[in-house]
């Protein structure tokens, strides 16, 4: 009996230093941030008393889009990183052993640079006077061109004002263009996000694909399955675990987000990272800050939820199948 | 064995685009301009590399004072981190390994939900409980933060290692007649520090590389390398001097992996883990 008991108190010991650290410094600070959210903010930048002010003021027409650009720019590089990587896992799955390693090691490489050092140079890489941006030029100016031949079809961002004549639609769209920046724009944040968060990507795709069984492909080819085929319906489904926790792996730091916008997004791309900073720091408006942050936390949950249901789902369903095959395995026992 | 064209150009590719803003860290820590970010001068002739950044950065150049404190102060703040996450992550993995009751459940749901948090979440829920205290901001709070986001890397990745300990290994030395501490540090300790190992190297990466949290609590004045880079303005004339310091820091990490790989390849080849 005193043994338990003192069994009990060790586990008691040796999980309080970790326990009341992260009670502290974590469980208990997004309390607090979940408590703000339900006070009024003082003109003076402190916290009010109890209402609902807060969270009938987030209706306000700026923060609803912002959340909407958040995911939305969040999918669009989640979208990105998972089409790159499918291919990439894909081919270092398939490379010999010992290079295997090297490249995966090769992927990683670049976290060994400064994450802001590294925005930092895509950011005088994306420099308006830089080569990318002449590259993006030449590719506009292409396209207006390629649009401009086309009879009937106008580039859509000449439309209006613009007139019917295709050569002043391509001339309005040719300025456009000129007026373009990659940088403090939209794509830029995205091509940023995609550079940091692809290696997350990857890492899951390629250890659930050095798993996978490749003969099952080269007996879909032998029975007459085309190569994209096989990848779409044996390869992707027999490595969905390793896509779940990419999708997983940069949708949540997409929708977190804050550097990248900061620095590279200029004032066209503002997300939901870069607002709570911005009313928490700068406008001392800390229930606004915390009713954002709020919402950030409900946009990472939601997904991660239903992930782990997902996951669930799918080791009963396994176990299941397991289950019906091994009795048909024994019932077939008798007769083999 | 057949290996698809498409899937290794779309390698081939990606490994380019992860790869060339690297190079081109490397690459502007030689740009004599500091100003203008740009290897010609106004007159579009070529103006060479230069090797002034690395000379100021090593002879301590006056321009580059409040990059270098920022630079040592990340460390101090990384090394600190690194030490007392360790120690705390520690105990957590040895409770969570031993024991599974109820509390062993919430303690796991502590410790794995800061691993799904966006920083920025953390970032100012810390905030938040210094301003709720009236805590000035400063080394304290951002070591404080540190610790926080850094113990739950260190409990999985010393987690990870616990699962192919062998438990009998304790049993044993308890029937040798060990007490708790001696088998603890003994037994237990030597076998798990390369698992402490990694999950403290996993940390220092971490927490030298921060800059959201960061910012959120480092009040006015106190600056990491990553904050004060980021405060850098296009303008600033030291920008060169920021790639220079990145270049050696990869020249150093690389050169630290290097050596770790050819202690490893000296060692007698050990039973691998199976995870």
């Amino acid at each position: 009996m005193s043994g338990a008991a003192s069994s009990r108190k060790t586990e008691w010991l040796v999980t309080l230093p970790s326990f009341a650290w992260l009670l502290v410094f974590f469980a208990v600070p997004a309390l607090i941030v979940l408590a703000f959210t339900f006070h009024g903010h003082t003109a003076n930048g402190g916290v009010g008393d109890w209402s609902l002010s807060t969270w009938r003021e987030l209706v306000d027409p700026d923060y609803p889009t912002i959340v909407w650009k958040t995911i939305r720019v969040s999918f669009e590089v989640t979208a990105w990183c998972i089409l790159l990587a499918l291919p990439c896992a894909y081919a270092i799955a398939r490379l010999p052993k010992r290079w295997r390693a090297l490249v995966a090691g090769a992927i990683m490489l670049p976290f060994w640079t400064s994450f802001v050092v590294r925005v930092f140079a895509w950011k005088t890489m994306l420099h308006p006077t830089g080569w990318l941006q002449t590259c993006y030029h030449a590719y506009l100016h292409f396209k207006c061109w390629l649009l401009a031949l086309l009879p009937g079809v106008h580039a859509p961002a000449a439309a209006p004002g613009a007139g019917n004549d295709c050569l002043i639609g391509m001339a309005g769209c040719a300025i456009d263009a000129a007026k373009t920046t990659i940088l403090d724009s939209e794509i830029a944040v995205v091509l940023v996000s995609v550079y940091s968060f692809l290696p997350f990507a990857i890492m899951p795709i390629y250890t659930a694909a050095e798993k996978f069984d490749f003969s099952l492909l080269e007996a879909a080819r032998d029975l007459g399955a085309k190569n994209f085929y096989a990848f779409r319906n044996i390869f992707i489904p027999g490595i969905r675990q390793g896509i779940v926790s990419a999708v997983l792996m940069v949708f949540i730091p997409a929708i977190g987000s804050y550097v990248i916008p900061q620095m590279l997004g200029g004032t066209e791309c503002v997300l939901i990272g870069n607002k709570i900073f911005m009313r928490a720091m700068q406008n001392r408006n800390i229930p606004h800050a915390s009713a954002l942050a709020t919402l950030m936390a409900v946009s990472v949950f939601v997904p991660l939820g239903i992930a782990m249901w997902w996951r669930k789902r799918q080791a009963a369903r396994d176990r299941r199948r397991l289950e019906v095959r091994t009795a048909q395995l024994m019932a077939a026992g008798g007769v083999s | 064995m057949k290996r698809s064209f498409f899937s290794v150009v779309v390698l081939a590719m990606v490994l380019a685009f992860l790869y060339v803003p690297i190079l081109l860290v490397v690459v502007y820590g030689f740009i004599p301009n500091g100003i203008s970010m740009s290897f010609f001068d106004s007159a579009g002739r070529f103006s060479g590399f230069t090797g002034k950044w690395y000379a100021m950065i090593f002879t301590g150049n006056m321009r580059l004072d409040a990059l270098m404190q920022s630079f040592w102060l990340s460390l101090a703040i990384a090394g600190l981190a690194t030490l007392v996450s360790c120690a705390i992550g520690t105990t957590a993995a040895l409770a969570l390994h031993k024991w599974k009751g109820r509390l062993q459940a919430l303690h796991h749901a502590l410790v794995y939900t800061p691993l799904v948090m966006p920083d920025i979440l953390i970032g100012i829920s810390l905030l938040m409980l210094f301003v709720a205290c009236s805590v000035d901001c400063g080394f304290g709070t951002i070591l404080i933060a540190h610790v926080t986001f850094c113990v739950s890397y260190v409990v999985m990745t010393i987690l990870a290692r616990l699962q192919d300990f062998d438990d009998r290994l304790i049993e044993a030395a308890y029937d040798l007649g060990a007490g708790p501490w001696y088998t603890f540090f003994h037994v237990q300790l030597p076998i798990l520090l390369p698992g402490i190992v990694a999950g403290g190297l996993l940390a220092f990466t971490l927490s030298i590389d921060d800059v959201v949290i960061t910012s959120f609590v480092n009040g006015a004045g106190t600056n990491t390398f990553p904050t004060y880079v980021s405060s850098m303005t296009k303008h600033s004339r030291n920008l060169p001097a920021v790639f220079a310091l990145s270049t050696l820091m990869l020249l150093f990490t690389c050169a630290l992996v290097g050596l770790s790989k050819l202690i490893a390849r000296g060692q007698p080849q050990k039973a691998k883990g199976t995870k």
